[in-house]
């Protein structure tokens, strides 16, 4: 870039550009007080909640007890990652509990009852999914119903199911010594591979970043600083590499946690490097405008239902597994508002448009962590319920001021 | 000027070749009839302008041809093929591209996002840095003053908005354009910026409808008037047409409220004088 011409974004002299680490904290400030929380509250959450119980029981930052409740994360979490999907289009599913729970019966039922071979088992569980996804995605799009409502239906219908199919003993026991199970109970990275797939998101961070940076200055655009980008992959780098070293100090890392946190990555992808993630913001921000643009509004709506529910079915088929048994109770309870909850504590907002696949997995953490704690104390399910109720009230009130910020600020 | 694609400069209409005919158009919203039998032809290398007062069906014959509506009945012919539109997109495909009254821009996504939208390049990994570029070459040709095209549209005037949708009309090598109330939103300077596209797009070969309000824009650039009164054809005009021709064609008497108040004001100013 020769010095008296300016990159092509740099033209206008009215904006203020953040070309130093001092730049970047400023503008990191700006974005919190107009309402653009980012991770903020999430950060806040998890201190407050770590410095309460373990005062309270100190086991609870065990680096065991962490493990058991990265095991937890990955069931709710996988279910979460898909009410983001349908919350982005300012939609809701409040099925999802039953759904899994649906698809915990369906995997005991087939594999134990029936004999099926545990993959033919999961698959049926989740087909279940896509069709149940479809069929809300039918009701929305054709005959108009809000997902509100089909999906308040379908909690109902899909419990009747569970129950039916479970028929009169109401559980069903799964073989311990199977994989399937151990793969929600016990199966954990060896060390090295924890470290190794510790070091990835730094490097992926940078050697991204390196590439955007060499292509933006190529076409004559402004580019991130090195210091930034480097502080940055460092700090996550150091930060995960802390973590895998105390989770490590216990049982280490679960394959269950790897899992899902290899899908929401593929949902980050998916949502803001893909002409379909685009049109899901698209869709979500401002419908009208998105179907003027050509946009196959219906279809977007259709992958959005078909996800959440498959996600719902897979994250029934992960607690099975981590809970060895198919019972009435699953995926009842709970569930279902921890789900949103995590959604919404993780920066997803319910009025559409705005949110990413790391609300799931940050939420959940919050959410596990508030419910571990609980359980720790050994407190009955009546307080953690209403404990529970308000952490997901105040998190719809953060969401709502901060919206409301937002908008006063020409942020949207 | 390089505002589209070399695909669309591939076969550019020859000018004075019909790419519109419209006839018997009709639109009904339940009871009411907004747009009764009305013909249109639109001409490669034309600008044509429809005026009429509030109420008369512009925007819901814009709204037709972007496939927003669908007509109740009546043919719509392109480029001499009989054609349907039945959503946006089949328009936006056909070459058919609007610059909508509300603007139709999602807030919440930035000005690039909402260029490219429904029409990003690499679809399975965005080009996000060829679409920067592409947007600020086709804002700088609009002389546009946008400050920064990674803001989300929220963070934008009025004005800043209207030049973002005209921008995005021209992304997709349309071979018409319509423009809805193009300048209102717009200052003195990026209204003759506006009109200086129109002009700049019509010179290449493309058919542009605008709606406007304003007389004077409207004379400036269109090489024909077509007047709406309460959803029906009201006269074509030629841009040396009268005032009050014009007029008469969209209130529908030669005997109106803006006669009137130029008859009464000629009075006073006679009174004045005498």
């Amino acid at each position: 870039m020769s010095q008296n011409q300016p990159a092509l974004d740099r033209s206008d002299e009215r904006v203020r550009h953040e070309e130093t680490l001092s730049d970047s904290l400023r503008a990191f400030f700006d974005r919190i007080r107009s309402g653009d929380l980012g991770v903020l509250p999430v950060i806040v959450g998890l201190i407050v909640i770590s410095v309460v119980f373990s005062s309270l029981n100190p086991v609870f930052l065990a680096p065991n007890n962490l493990v058991n409740m990265l095991f937890d994360c990955a069931t709710v979490g996988m279910i979460s990652l898909g009410i983001v999907c349908v919350l982005l289009l300012g939609e809701i599913d409040l099925s999802v509990g039953s759904m899994s729970g649906f698809a915990s019966a369906i995997v005991g039922v087939l594999w134990v009852n029936m004999g099926w071979p545990v993959p033919a088992a999961i698959a049926a569980a989740i087909l279940a999914g896509v069709v149940v996804g479809a069929l809300y995605a039918l009701l929305y799009n054709r005959l108009g119903m809000p997902s509100f409502i089909a999906s308040l239906s379908g909690l109902l219908a899909m419990l009747g199911m569970q129950l039916y199919i479970l028929g009169p003993t109401g559980s069903i026991n799964l073989p311990y010594a199977s994989p399937f199970v151990k793969f929600g109970q016990v199966m954990i990275m060896p060390d090295w591979f924890a470290y190794l797939a510790a070091l990835l998101p730094g490097a992926g961070i940078l050697l991204n970043g390196l590439s955007a940076r060499r292509r933006r200055l190529a076409a004559n655009l402004s580019a991130q600083p090195m210091t930034n980008l480097v502080l940055k992959a460092g700090a996550l780098t150091a930060g995960l590499l802390f973590a895998v070293w105390y989770l490590n100090l216990g049982r280490g890392v679960p394959w269950m946690f790897g899992l899902f946190v290899l899908l929401v990555v593929v949902m980050n992808y998916a949502l803001t490097r893909t002409k379909w993630g685009r049109s899901m913001f698209a869709v979500g921000g401002n419908r009208e405008a998105a179907r003027r643009s050509g946009i196959n509004v219906r279809r977007i709506y259709l992958s959005a239902f078909v996800l959440c529910s498959t996600l719902a079915a897979l994250g029934g088929v992960l607690s099975a597994s981590r809970l060895a048994s198919s019972s009435q109770q699953a995926g009842t309870g709970d569930v279902n508002l921890n789900a949103i909850a995590a959604a919404v504590i993780g920066g997803t907002s319910l009025f559409g448009g705005r949110g990413s696949a790391w609300a799931a997995l940050l939420g959940i953490i919050v959410i596990q962590a508030i419910s571990n704690g609980l359980t720790l104390l050994n407190l009955s399910s009546s307080l953690r319920y209403m404990i529970t109720g308000g952490v997901l009230a105040i998190a719809v009130i953060v969401d709502s001021l901060a919206r409301r910020s937002r908008m006063s600020h020409g942020r949207a | 000027m390089n505002v589209t694609s070399p695909a669309a400069e591939a076969a550019p209409p020859a000018t004075g070749e019909t790419i519109l005919r419209l006839r018997g158009i009709s639109k009904k919203f339940g009871a009411v009839s907004a747009l009764t039998d009305i013909a249109l032809d639109v001409h490669a290398g034309e600008v044509v302008a429809l005026v009429g007062d509030n109420g008369a069906g512009k925007s819901t014959l814009v709204k037709v041809l972007a496939g927003v509506h669908q007509p109740t009945s009546g043919t719509i012919e392109f480029c001499g093929q009989e054609v349907t539109l039945p959503d946006p997109g089949a328009a936006l495909h056909l070459g058919i591209a609007t610059v909508f009254q509300d603007l139709a821009l999602c807030e919440n996504l930035d000005v690039v996002a909402n260029l490219f939208l429904g029409h990003e390049m690499a679809p399975w990994r965005l080009d996000e840095v060829g679409m920067e570029v592409r947007a600020w070459t086709l804002l700088r040709e609009l002389a546009a003053r946008i400050p920064s095209v990674r803001e989300p549209i929220a963070s934008l005037s009025g004005g800043q908005r209207q030049t973002v949708a005209i921008a995005r009309s021209l992304l997709l090598n349309p071979k018409i354009i319509m423009l809805d109330e193009p300048t209102a939103a717009l200052g003195v300077a990026q209204t003759a910026e506006v009109l200086n596209l129109i002009e700049r797009v019509r010179d290449r070969g493309l058919g542009v409808i605008i709606i406007s309000h304003n007389m004077e824009d409207v004379r400036a650039v269109a090489d024909r008037i077509v007047v709406l009164r309460l959803g029906r054809n009201s006269g074509v005009f030629t841009p040396e047409a009268s005032n009050n021709e014009l007029v008469a064609a969209i209130t529908g008497a030669t005997e109106n409220a803006v006669s009137r108040r130029s008859a009464r004001k000629a009075a006073e100013h006679g009174e004045i004088s005498a």
